[in-house]
């Protein structure tokens, strides 16, 4: 069965929270209205239509709108070999949307990983810790807000206290700038020594 | 010598205790607080596995819960070598990201540099698009990523297990990969060879042959480790039936590659979801019914083979022409032309200061990389750099089934295990 059909099954199964499939690049995305009803919809996903498999579960940091993240679910099809993907935003005040580690052991990980990098909690996660970064660490690296230098962090000497020297770090590129100094801020800093 | 003792720093009551920064770890803390092994006539033991241990293959540390040598529990702990690629690429342009790639999965980078630009290219709308030259270089890429990375798995894994020429044998095939790698990119490790929409040069005089020495050299190999291991009385007893993986706990933990089909699920992206010129090569997908330790070497074993196979078609079938899509808005325009002519200069500047020019959208690819899919979730608001780039890394999730499959088992099975599931840190970090 075609993957549009699929997609609109699952549409037809929650009228008037599930969006339309929008298709780009072949591929469908469904938008889930309301970020608390995720865990059914990936439930029926799973249980009606055979998308048995949950390849990833990225998240978005989309700083300056509102609702500020977007919580994107990758689904596969061992039956159908088709590729699925859910969307949800989740607003900075609430934080929060219904974990799925219920229906797949894969996504207690990378729940973890998305609390740890984003700050996002889900509901219902059997042990949401931080994944990457330590325990107490007091920052979500991947949001938009935080430098890529990093920041200060109040535990003394311990590695990482202190934002890196971004000489030797990674070589910025803001595309879209003016001029050469504000795209790329290494050349900037050396034409004024 | 006393005088250097007597000149050490005293502690001041601001200065945090060593426990103090000890227990900001929360795995440690756990452990001090858990009656079971904070009393001191406990049964339980815990033991600290890695971060620095030749079995954990990279930086991983285990917090192995024992009761005698029975694991009880197992808490995987990762991120010590998180270098945070993915915060890394929103900040520069996408061609600027290919050498980070390089270090996900560092024991196969030509895949992974062929994963990410198709990943791109999907994104501008191109992966259709792609020269046939191109495709079938990508592929031999690949395939030889896949053969360097096996070959580096299974040494390993025979060395966790006690056999140690396993591992000698290997290496001396990986270091011909390596030399081929070098005389094609330029590098033996971080090779960074492709581009978007194409590749960074054409295949040098007489590699082909090279490349054909090698496969004839590496069967052998592999028939040799085949030989030594598949009816190795040590072996067998050390790998069968343990670190048993069924089909509905591999789908569930999202397992993929080798660890999958040893659980026999039949699904491998180049066949399911073909890319590149996959369709155009025959090949099978091997399958184990067991998923122990046993079967996971076993469908490597067979993997190694079918890569030669991919790559003999390849060879024979190797089309000419050109290697980059005929597009200067997307693949840099030659050297001599940006220097004489007015156009191929302006796409050089646009190109190098503004990167190319993706659309808004956002586009998911996953490529059948040795270890599993390679996924990268790309999100654009449009221009040179890539809104938000997640990883999806094969090895992150063939590690998280850990603490599920390790309790039960002794602890000398940990080392066949971890060496049976084959993950690289670089990748689970990212």
């Amino acid at each position: 069965m075609a993957v549009i059909n699929l997609a609109q099954q699952l549409q037809s199964l929650f009228p008037g929270v599930i969006s339309p499939p929008a298709e780009f690049r072949s591929e469908l995305t469904l938008v889930v209205s309301d970020a608390q009803r995720i865990a059914e919809v990936c439930a029926q996903a799973r249980d009606a239509l055979k998308f048995d498999y949950l390849v990833d579960i990225s998240s978005v940091d989309r700083y300056g709108d509102d609702p500020r993240f977007t919580v994107v679910y990758e689904l596969y099809s061992h039956t159908h070999h088709e590729y699925l993907r859910l969307k949800t935003d989740v607003s900075e005040e609430k934080s929060e949307l219904p974990s799925v580690a219920g229906l797949w052991s894969g996504a207690n990980w990378h729940e973890r990983e998305i609390f740890d990098m984003m700050g996002i909690r889900f509901t219902g996660h059997p042990d949401l810790r931080r994944i990457m970064m330590w325990e107490g660490y007091p920052h979500h690296p991947l949001r938009k807000d935080f430098p890529v230098a990093g920041k200060p962090t109040d535990l003394p000497e311990v590695a990482f206290s202190e934002p890196a020297p971004i000489e030797g770090g990674p070589f910025i590129t803001a595309t879209g700038a003016a001029d050469a100094g504000q795209r790329e801020p290494r050349a900037h800093e050396s034409a004024a020594e | 010598m006393k005088a250097r003792l007597n000149n050490r720093p005293q502690p001041t009551s601001a200065m945090p205790t060593v426990q103090e920064h000890q227990f900001a770890d929360a795995a440690r803390s756990q452990s001090a607080q858990n009656p079971a092994t904070s009393e001191p006539l406990g049964e339980k033991m815990v033991l600290n596995m890695g971060p620095s241990h030749p079995a954990t293959h990279g930086v991983l540390r285990i917090i192995l819960e024992l009761d005698g040598e029975e694991i009880l529990k197992a808490t995987p702990d990762i991120g010590y070598l998180h270098r945070g690629d993915e915060k890394i690429a929103e900040n520069m342009t996408y061609t600027q990201f290919i050498p980070y790639t390089d270090r996900l999965d560092y024991l196969a980078p030509l895949a992974n540099n062929v994963a990410y630009a198709l990943a791109v290219e999907k994104l501008l709308g191109i992966d259709k698009k792609l020269t046939g030259r191109c495709q079938y270089i990508r592929v031999i890429c690949c395939e030889m990523a896949r053969i360097s990375s096996h070959l580096l798995g299974l040494g390993t894994y025979a060395m966790d297990c006690g056999a140690m020429t396993v591992f000698l044998h290997t290496f001396t095939e990986r270091e011909k990969i390596y030399n081929l790698c070098e005389s094609l990119t330029g590098a033996r490790f971080t090779t960074s060879y492709t581009r978007i929409g194409g590749l960074t040069r054409d295949l040098p005089a007489g590699w082909t042959d090279q490349l054909r020495r090698f496969l004839e050299e590496v069967v052998d190999v592999v028939e040799d480790v085949d030989k030594m291991l598949t009816r190795n009385r040590i072996f067998v007893d050390r790998t069968r039936n343990v670190g048993v993986i069924t089909r509905a706990e591999a789908v569930d933990y999202g397992l993929t590659g080798p660890n999958l089909r040893a659980s026999g699920v039949d699904h491998d992206l180049r066949k399911s979801n073909p890319y590149l010129c996959y369709p155009e090569l025959s090949f099978d997908v091997p399958t184990g019914t067991a998923g122990d330790c046993y079967e996971r070497y076993l469908v490597r074993m067979e993997e190694l083979r079918q890569s030669v196979r991919i790559l003999h078609q390849c060879l024979d079938q190797l089309p000419g022409g050109p290697i980059n899509v005929a597009d200067n808005k997307i693949i840099l325009p030659p050297k001599e032309k940006v220097l004489t002519r007015m156009e191929e200069l302006i796409h050089q500047f646009m190109l190098v200061t503004e990167g190319v020019n993706a659309p808004p959208g956002e586009i998911y690819f996953g490529a059948e990389n040795p270890k599993g899919e390679l996924g990268f979730y790309i999100c654009s608001k449009g221009g040179g750099t890539p809104f938000r780039l997640k990883i999806r890394s094969p090895s992150f999730v063939a590690i998280s089934i850990l603490q599920h499959l390790l309790p039960g088992h002794m602890i000398s099975d940990v080392t066949a295990i971890l060496g049976s599931l084959d993950f690289v840190m670089g990748e689970c970090d990212r």
